[in-house]
């Protein structure tokens, strides 16, 4: 790979070894995908959640912390994913300690790194979303995907150890989805029936990533006739990244790469595939419940806007959760705030929900809160979550918020 | 006794020789594994129930999201990894993980890595190289 005077120092030690040492990750991440150079980004999204680090990760992390602070501390903005722990109900949860001092212990060394713990996926409507052509390192696929696909920024999958490198040196491999020839379409879908929910939308998406046969599939969506709102795309980005590790894609008429489909694709356009109401439908019924039992009803994944705060806050008002269930709400900290200042935070918890704030259900340890807690039958309105938590050992669906509330009101699952 | 050479891209990771556990499905750390136990726990999978604990581990694509890239060196450092990952097509997440755990890892083979190899079959894996030699009883 070409190195720049600057870049070439940095790998030879001159600003350190903790510098050096990312500077060697990121060539060996570009030489594998046959970068040509490195391309400097202008922020950092990092994914490291406790139960992603483990014990290792952690004391990788604060051995970092405790070197010199000209050597550790990020060049270029650095904000966090959600975080393992509430520490604010962590007990509640019936998380176990370990967790919590792992959490502690991160946070740490975070701050000592000088980063900034937003501890949110949904940055990109929340704190600094980034501009249409800007080079970033995002951590987290829904915020990978909406940055590349909605906002036209350009980024690979960057996890954590990466997307470290990246926040100490200011700097990616420039390969994949920072190249314009790897950001033409490659699949073409046609809509034929609008979703009409967010789960439809994340139903939508993870049709689409299921059909993505590697990361390297940019799949295009026609006939969306109306710009879908931002937690319409959320929900289906994050469904479609995760079904398919996908990390772009171009919607016909509304993404900012994709003006109209004939300047989508490189050469001829490809068969298309008709994507209607039955394959929502049958989506859904592939995560059909054998009976109507539920422990657990989940809002995260993306974590909710303080829109759709308020869309459930407007279900629950003056309802109540059946003793029977738990309902769990994950939300950014910037969200939970605002929630609290408009008196969101006080309808949900009268109501008998819990509000979380910088966490996100399946990064919280998602197996062992499960067995502490006997939660198994899981009802969400994130594909993305229903997609997830089968391998955590929960039996999961997939239902609209409105179908979702009424369950938990029911203590039971109802349409 | 035959012995088959299959071609990658360059990879990453030590050299490193093992016991094949093929499938034709997709792999995620977080979404496909019990890392306390060593085995696949999605329902779905097709390899769900089996230990991946010191096999070289061969299928077909990176899927799902981030956390492989921390949870490679985690599993390792515990003594509950594969010796090797062989893919059709890796993703940014699984060479961002095998380097920092210092994993072995080939994808982007001349021939689909998941009908070259046989489970039990035992594969010599040489990242610098890009190839994995295979030696399989013959079956009579």
């Amino acid at each position: 790979m070409r190195l720049r005077d600057r870049e070439k120092a940095m790998l030879d030690g001159a600003s350190g070894g903790v510098r050096r040492q990312a500077m060697e990750h990121l060539l060996t991440v570009g030489r594998f995908f046959d970068a040509e150079d490195l391309v400097p980004v202008a922020q950092v999204h990092l994914m490291a959640d406790t139960e992603a680090l483990g014990l290792s990760g952690v004391a990788w992390l604060e051995s970092i912390a405790a070197q010199p602070e000209t050597e550790r501390r990020v060049i270029v903005p650095t904000i966090t994913d959600p975080r393992g722990t509430d520490l604010a109900a962590y007990r509640h949860l019936k998380q176990d300690e370990a967790f919590v001092d792992l959490e502690r212990r991160t946070i740490e060394a975070f701050q000592a790194l000088g980063i900034l713990l937003t501890n949110t996926c949904i940055n990109y409507q929340t704190i600094f979303p980034p501009v249409f052509g800007e080079h970033v390192a995002f951590g987290d696929t829904g915020s990978g995907i909406y940055a590349n696909s909605v906002l036209g920024a350009r980024s690979n999958y960057e996890g954590g150890p990466s997307a470290l490198s990246s926040a100490l040196t200011g700097l990616a491999p420039r390969y994949g989805f920072h190249l314009p020839e790897c950001r033409r379409g490659s699949t073409l879908f046609h809509l034929t029936d609008r979703p009409s929910s967010l789960s439809d939308w994340g139903a939508l998406g993870g049709i689409v990533g299921r059909q993505m046969r590697s990361y390297w599939d940019v799949p295009v969506i026609d006939g969306v006739h109306g710009s879908p709102t931002s937690d319409e795309m959320k929900h289906f980005g994050a469904a479609l990244a995760s079904f398919g590790s996908t990390v772009l894609f171009h919607m016909v008429g509304v993404t900012p790469e994709a003006p109209s489909l004939d300047t989508v694709f490189s050469g001829t356009i490809p068969a298309v595939q008709p994507i209607g109401r039955a394959d929502i439908d049958a989506f859904y019924q592939s995560y059909r419940p054998t009976d109507d039992q539920v422990d657990v009803i989940v809002f995260a994944a993306p974590q909710l806007s303080l829109t759709e705060l308020a869309s459930l806050a407007r279900l629950l008002d003056g309802k109540r959760i059946a003793e029977e269930v738990a309902l769990i709400v994950c939300t950014s900290p910037e969200m939970k705030a605002g929630a609290d200042r408009l008196g969101l935070t006080r309808i949900l918890e009268n109501a008998g929900a819990l509000l979380l704030e910088g966490v996100c259900f399946y990064q919280m340890h998602a197996r062992e809160i499960g067995q502490a807690n006997q939660w198994r039958r899981l009802l969400s309105n994130s594909a993305k979550l229903v997609n997830i938590t089968g391998g955590y050992g929960y039996e999961p669906s997939l239902a609209t918020m409105e179908s979702c509330v009424r369950s938990a009101i029911a203590g039971r699952i109802v349409p | 006794m035959s012995e088959t050479v299959l071609r990658g891209h360059p990879g990453i990771g030590p050299s490193v020789s093992g016991i094949a556990l093929v499938a034709s499905d997709n792999f995620s750390a977080r979404y496909d594994l019990d890392l306390t136990k060593g085995v696949f726990s999605r329902p779905g999978h097709v390899l769900a129930g089996q230990s991946y604990v010191d096999v070289i581990l061969v299928l077909n694509a990176a899927k799902g999201g981030v956390a492989t890239a921390w949870m490679l060196r985690d599993m390792k450092q515990r003594g509950l990894c594969p010796k090797a990952l062989l893919l059709n097509a890796a993703n940014p997440i699984m060479a961002q993980g095998a380097a920092f755990a210092g994993l072995a890892l080939i994808d982007r083979f001349e021939v689909d890595v998941t009908q070259s190899i046989t489970t039990g079959d035992r594969v010599d894996v040489d990242p610098v190289s890009g190839t994995v030699t295979v030696r399989s009883e013959l079956v009579p």
